[in-house]
């Protein structure tokens, strides 16, 4: 992987770096593979993670993301592949000397033990004194604003707090990489998009490594620097979060994040032009397909323009309204194309809406910029 | 270290196992003590009863026969009796046992009848007794001297099959009721509101829900019944005359005939049923899902005053059955002559035969290192297989399991084999306290393990991996969390083991040595050699300790839930510093 990796001076470890002079990156897998009995979990999976990131491994359930950060934490064992940290390899390594901190789904706090006892319970094992560790807890905790709750046991918490108690826990050895196991999925709405933002300033302010395993695109989308896009053990894609969404690399990424308009066509024998049926349809220049070949165009909702936006436009289709979805800040719209036409998500904002006068059943014109509409090779069903 | 080479990304064949982990100190101790849980159930368990597989096809001066021994028990039909003998008796007192307490369990859980605690409390005082003594009680009352038999001319003929079977009933009730007592008690009242609603009768509700809600339970109870009835020793030895059963025929062989070979193969053909019921008990259980999920709402008993009533006079009548044979084993002991002469006196508490309180004090650290030594190794081995997953740990709650299927009188053989043989490094436990313990500790070995297992698999299966993430080590975590949670659950499993060291006979009968007698097999010699009063004082006595260690026990288990309330349930008051 060639991103650019941040320029950081101090490293400890031998500089094996992957980028060449540059500093090593803070985790680094290289072709990863992983078999439970028969079932391949992983597949020749290589990535790297810069300092100070935070990467998400999204993907549906049963993709591995799961199996692959275990196989960081050094909690499962990988059947091929090298795990490096910092530059060392930690593949032959047990949890204990990989230096990290991890947060569990369940998030695992010791019931027996207070709150203040939970995060301490990795510095006892380091021997620090005791005033020491006293005021690192408070440090964590005031950290996470649970000072007041120090001595409250785990289940006197709300789930939220419980949450942060486990954060605090896993960064009070002051680890180098910090692993989130689907850590917001066991709390409620509300307090998970609370969290998702106060989460997301912690790392920021730390500078911590951060790997978090998630099924939640949007989670994904607003917390990440980099997502990897897993599917069936292999990376789909990795990128930014706007990468991501505007440029899915396949009809899996595209269908997984966000939501896309797929239509089947064929290519046509001029180069950018598609048909879907009678209708003949302007796309982004797409390489590589030849005349006659099955492939799908994609286009976002919100890329769809309606009425007077797509007067004049390329792409442009007639068709009915045939329902109104209100969803706050935009309308969804299902848009059934004239004859036998596509039928289509469009996305418009509050006021575009209020203007058009739209309801059920209302004639409307859209268009489909060619600029965004995509094209993948693979047939929507094939995956 | 054993790091695999750097494979070539992409192309490379996915090798089949996972790369190895370097040996630090941690997984050493973790290997280490997988592999001395592995030694002990071996040395214990594995190869005794190998031994007793293998005498039983040598004859007794130890040349190789084959399956002679068999063909010799099978082609003796008193001996051969024993197995009919042993199984329709095994079966009547299973279907006896399972149907009063059903009835009795069903009353304590389905209704609101008043004493319910105290019924509950009556039927459990069958557990602090050996099972002889319900059989020596059962012949004070109805045998040919009985005060029964006396009073109305009526000789029920109580050697024999009938007396094995009153006795055993009487044994066995209180396992049967605990367990049906928690398959009753976990209702759905959402099923029973639906039944309701959907208008039907009350037969109906009790022959499509109540009785399919309770069906693993009536199948547990009648398979945990049928073995304890097909291995005990002391009823049958008591009250079993010329009937002769396979638990009393081992004894025979040994003690009797000292034909060693024999007392193999009777306990190899013992083996059979007793593991088959434990086969077809695990595949039964197998099947079990949960019927009461965690949005069940727990029935509350209705008001049906007729149902009521009759199922107390059914409840006083059997708990007046127990506490009258409770009354006549106290009354027995404290009587100059049963039952000639009611005049009271101490002199039975003399003990000037054999046993006495040297027995009785032998009982007592026996039981209690047994308790001791045995929630140590069921817990620790119970966390080694649940929780340092290691390949061997398969194997190893297999083996765990396997005990519960053992006789004791097999188990008690089979020490004799392993560690009497002259030269063997175990012989110099022979004829020690030591032994005694090790053969009840393995004897109720598989109850405690699964005692154990349970409330580890409650336990967060990430806490070991977050120890470790922290870098603390899992032994640490094993003590400061590990056991602190699973407390009420310790506390539990060394009672069981406590009171069962304390009552046990068939385990320790092969067993015991001059210096090393225990009460109950005093109350089997005593009642042997026709002291039978100096044999109910010595169980009065075993009753009255178990009655005290398990007061002892529920004050401490008061204690610990007393202190493991504060995190266990989620209150919102906050705990003051400490």
């Amino acid at each position: 992987m060639g991103e650019a990796l941040p320029e950081v001076t101090g490293a400890t470890e031998d500089r094996r770096g992957l980028g060449g002079g540059a500093r090593p990156a803070a985790v680094a897998l290289e072709g990863i593979a992983k078999t439970f009995g028969t079932v391949t979990a992983l597949r020749d999976v290589s990535l790297s993670v810069a300092e100070g990131e935070f990467v998400c491994f999204l993907g549906p359930s049963g993709c591995g993301k799961t199996t692959l950060l275990r196989i960081v934490a050094g909690l499962e064992r990988q059947n091929a592949g090298v795990v490096r940290m910092a530059g060392r390899d930690v593949s032959g390594l047990p949890p204990s000397q990989r230096d990290y901190g991890i947060v569990f789904q369940s998030y695992a706090l010791f019931p027996n033990l207070t709150v203040a006892r939970n995060v301490a319970y990795g510095l006892e094992a380091r021997r620090r004194g005791r005033r020491q560790t006293e005021a690192r807890v408070d440090e964590l905790l005031d950290l996470v604003r649970l000072r007041a709750h120090k001595q409250r046991y785990p289940a006197q918490l709300s789930g939220g707090e419980q949450q942060r108690v486990a954060l605090a826990r896993a960064l009070a050895p002051s680890p180098s990489l910090l692993l989130l196991d689907e850590p917001l999925s066991a709390l409620d709405a509300r307090v998970r998009l609370a969290l998702r933002q106060e989460m997301k300033a912690l790392q920021r302010r730390l500078g911590i490594t951060t790997i978090m395993v998630t099924h939640d695109q949007e989670e994904a989308l607003t917390m990440a620097d980099r997502i990897v896009v897993m599917n069936h053990g292999v990376v789909e894609q990795i990128g930014t979060p706007a990468e991501i969404y505007r440029e899915p690399s396949s009809l899996f990424v595209a269908r997984f994040v966000g939501h896309m308009n797929l239509l089947e066509a064929v290519a046509d024998a001029r180069p950018g032009w598609a048909r879907l049926g009678a209708l003949a349809l302007r796309h982004r220049p797409a390489p590589g397909t030849r005349a006659g070949d099955a492939i799908t165009l994609g286009i976002r909702p919100e890329q769809v323009r309606v009425g007077a936006a797509a007067r004049e436009a390329d792409n442009r289709l007639v068709g009915r309204v045939t329902s109104v979805q209100f969803q706050g800040a935009f309308t969804r719209l299902g848009v059934q194309a004239a004859g036998d036409g596509p039928s289509l998500a469009c996305d418009l904002a509050a006021g575009a809406l209020a203007e058009l006068e739209i309801e059920e059943g209302t004639e409307l014109a859209v268009a489909l910029a060619p600029d965004a509409l995509r094209v993948f090779v693979a047939p929507p069903a094939g995956g | 270290m054993t790091v695999a080479p750097g494979p070539p990304a992409g192309a490379a064949a996915m090798p089949g196992r996972a790369l190895g982990r370097r040996l630090d100190t941690e997984r050493v101790a973790g290997h280490v003590l997988v592999g001395l849980f592995g030694l002990f159930l071996y040395v214990f368990l594995v190869w005794p009863m190998a031994q007793v597989l293998w005498r039983s096809l040598l004859d007794n001066d130890g040349r190789f026969i084959g399956p002679a021994n068999y063909v010799r028990y099978f082609a003796t039909p008193a001996i051969a009796a024993s197995i009919t003998n042993s199984l329709s008796v095994s079966l009547a007192a299973m279907v006896i046992t399972v149907s009063l307490a059903f009835v009795y369990a069903y009353a304590l859980t389905r209704t609101r009848m008043p004493g319910r605690g105290v019924f509950r409390v009556v039927a459990m005082l069958p557990i602090f007794a050996p099972s002889l003594v319900s059989a020596i009680a059962f012949v004070y009352a109805f045998g040919n001297n009985g005060i029964v038999t006396r009073w109305t001319g009526v000789n029920i003929g109580i050697y024999g099959a009938k007396g094995i079977v009153l006795a055993e009933v009487f044994y066995c009730f209180p396992h049967a009721m605990l367990i049906l007592v928690a398959a009753l008690g976990a209702a759905d009242a959402r099923l029973y509101d639906a039944a309701v609603a959907l208008g039907a009768s009350r037969l109906k509700i009790f022959l499509t829900v109540t009785l399919p809600g309770v069906k693993y339970g009536l199948m547990s109870a009648c398979f945990v019944v049928f073995t304890l009835v097909i291995t005990d020793f002391g009823v049958p030895k008591v009250v079993g005359g010329k009937f002769s059963v396979m638990a009393t025929e081992i004894y025979n062989q040994v003690i009797g005939q000292q034909n060693f070979t024999m007392g193999a193969t009777v306990s190899v053909v013992l083996l059979v049923p007793a593991l088959a019921a434990f086969v077809i008990d695990r595949m039964v259980q197998r099947r079990r899902y949960a019927l009461v999920g965690s949005a069940a709402r727990p029935l509350a008993p209705g008001r049906t005053p007729v149902a009521r009533s009759v199922l107390f006079g059914y409840c006083a009548l059997v708990a007046a059955c127990i506490v009258g044979i409770y009354v006549v084993v106290l009354v027995s002991s404290i009587v100059t002559r049963w039952p000639y002469d009611f005049a009271p006196t101490l002199k039975h508490y003399r003990f000037d035969s054999i046993g006495g309180y040297t027995a009785l004090a032998n009982s007592v650290w026996v039981a209690a290192l047994t308790a001791v030594a045995g929630t140590a190794i069921t817990f620790a081995g119970a966390y080694l297989v649940e929780k340092r997953r290691t390949a061997a740990g398969a194997v190893l709650y297999v083996l765990s399991l396997l005990p519960v299927a053992v006789p004791g009188m097999v188990l008690g053989l089979a020490y004799i084999f392993v560690f009497n043989a002259p030269g063997s490094v175990l012989n110099p436990l022979y004829g020690t306290l030591a032994i005694l313990v090790i053969s009840n500790l393995v004897h109720y070995f598989t109850v405690p393990f699964l005692t154990a297992t349970t409330a580890l698999r409650q336990m967060d299966a990430e806490f070991e991996n977050v120890s470790a993430s922290l870098g603390v080590p899992f032994y640490r975590t094993f003590w400061r969390v590990t056991v602190p949670i699973a407390l009420p659950s310790i506390v539990g499993i060394s009672m069981y083991f406590f009171l069962n060291g304390m009552v046990t006979l068939s385990a320790v009968v092969f067993l015991v040595a001059p210096g090393t007698e225990l009460a109950a097999v005093a109350v089997l010699l005593l009642d042997d050699a026709g002291e039978t009063a100096q044999a109910t004082a010595t169980s009065v006595l075993i009753i009255a300790i178990g009655l005290l260690v398990r007061l002892v026990y529920w004050a401490l288990l008061r204690g610990v839930t007393r202190r493991t309330q504060a995190w266990a349930t989620s209150t919102q008051e906050p705990t003051p510093a400490r």
